[in-house]
Order: C-alpha cells, then sequence, then structure tokens
C-alpha cells in the first residue's frame, strides 16, 4: 500500500515527507517499546511502517537503526520544537494521526497489511 | 579505521547519536546493508543502557581485518546478576527511562542476538561490553 494511502486511510497529516508518497509498503509494527521494535523487526525493514504512540526522539531514532523509513504518530501527539529542530538528520517520513494506536492498526490490518513476522507460529 | 566517542550520563535526547553516527560510518566505506544493521540494532541498545544505568561512557568503535569491533566501556555501579539481567523483559530501568520508550528488557538480549561475538565483564565499578561482527 502506497504511503499516500496509509495517510489518507490514518486521516494523518505529515510532520516530514521526504522518501515520497508513491512509497510502498506491506508491513505494520505498532508498539510503544522500542527495545521490542529492534528485537521483533528483523525482516523486511524497508516495507514495514511503526505505529508508536511514543513521540519523542527515541522512536526515531529506533526506526533509523532499523532503516524503517515510514513513521506514524498516533494519539495526536506532537513532538516539541527541539526535536523538530532536528527532524531533517533522519531520512524518515513522519506523520501524526489522531486515532488512537488501537485504531490505527485495526484500520491498516482491515486495508490489507500485515504484521511484521514474528518469527514463530502460534 | 578507529574512531572513539564519549557519552553522557542521563543524556537520553542524545542517545543513539553516536550509533547513527557508526552506522553512517560503515555505509560511507560500504558494508552490507545488512551488516550495518545489526551493528547499529546492538549499538545503539548498548549505548542506551550505559545512558540509563551506568552514569555514560566510551565507546570505542574499530575495523580491522574485515572485522567491526565497538567496545562499551563504562564506570557505572555494575551489573549484579548477568543471568538475570540477559532475561528477556526483565529490566531495571527508571521512570524516565521507561517514558522515553526503554525498559522492556530486551538490552542486552538484543546485543547478543544482533552480535557475532557478545562479551561482558562488570564489576562494581563499572561494565565494559564488546561486540563484533564479522564481515565489513
Amino acid at each position: 500500500m502506497k504511503a499516500e494511502k496509509i495517510a489518507e486511510l490514518l486521516k494523518a497529516r505529515p510532520i516530514s515527507a521526504i522518501n515520497g508518497l508513491d512509497k510502498d509498503y506491506k508491513y505494520v509494527s505498532s508498539s510503544d517499546l522500542m527495545s521490542d521494535c529492534l528485537a521483533m523487526i528483523t525482516n523486511n525493514q524497508s516495507e514495514t511502517i511503526m505505529l508508536t504512540g511514543l513521540c519523542n526522539i527515541q522512536s526515531l531514532r529506533t526506526a533509523e537503526m532499523l532503516d524503517i523509513q515510514m513513521v506514524v504518530i498516533t494519539r495526536g501527539k506532537s513532538f516539541d520544537e527541539e526535536i523538530l529542530s532536528k527532524i531533517n538528520e533522519f531520512n524518515i517520513d513522519i506523520y501524526v494521526t489522531d486515532y488512537t494506536s488501537f485504531e490505527a492498526s485495526g484500520i491498516l490490518y482491515a486495508n490489507g497489511l500485515k504484521a511484521i513476522n514474528r518469527g514463530k507460529k502460534l | 579505521m578507529e574512531k572513539s566517542y564519549s557519552v553522557k550520563d542521563k543524556d537520553y535526547i542524545n542517545a543513539g547519536k553516536v550509533s547513527s553516527l557508526i552506522k553512517k560510518e560503515l555505509k560511507l566505506i560500504g558494508v552490507d546493508e545488512s551488516i550495518i544493521r545489526k551493528v547499529a540494532v546492538a549499538s545503539y541498545e548498548a549505548e542506551i543502557n550505559m545512558i540509563i544505568h551506568a552514569n555514560g561512557g566510551d565507546i570505542y568503535f574499530t575495523i580491522e581485518d574485515g572485522n567491526i569491533c565497538v567496545v562499551f566501556k563504562d564506570t557505572g555501579p555494575g551489573i549484579k546478576d548477568i543471568d538475570l539481567a540477559m532475561t528477556p523483559g526483565y529490566s531495571t530501568a527508571n521512570e524516565k527511562a521507561r517514558e522515553m520508550g526503554f525498559g522492556a528488557g530486551m538490552g542486552l538480549v538484543n546485543m547478543k542476538r544482533y552480535s557475532d561475538e557478545f562479551d561482558l565483564k562488570t564489576c562494581p565499578t563499572g561494565t565494559t561490553i564488546t561486540l563484533k561482527f564479522k564481515g565489513a
């Protein structure tokens, strides 16, 4: 699903849009715990978006380490001025949606985006 | 190549900057992307641990004979029970660290998992973690 469509479904507004609205994504990681993201996003990073309510520089740093190119901040949160001044350090498209993480996850799942590969069957 | 960096105690706003610099260095010299990612993730976890738990410290990054080595040296209070600290989900992170998104208890686990060699030496006056990666 293209970034443009994801943003449209989530009614998300862009904070930083560098990689282009045409970029294609297939997977979603939804978490507020950054070490869990580091542990679980082990493949398909360039096709994965990060959904998180953690609105601070460490969610961007985590995305940077993993080569994630799109982060959607949930619950309508906004970055403070100090972080906004550093946003261009990261080559990441950052959007904000007013939906909760649960709602945003549900919307994307219902529209065909998949969970990240957790590496084992349940 | 040899580089060294310092991180400050509880410097949450800049936490991860050194790992980002290491990642950029590896990209410049053309290391494979998947190896860069492993180095970046493991280093990031180690760097965060130094800032949260260990009063900051120094980071030494070398590439020699195709191997990448990153050493994290701090003068913090050490790790009392290594086996417990290596248990997924176990964390002693404080409230501030948890607010920042840390404290999932996966730091040491991720460091070991993503590196090809993981060495930890600790005592009440400090901890040294050495991470090695093949294929530079």
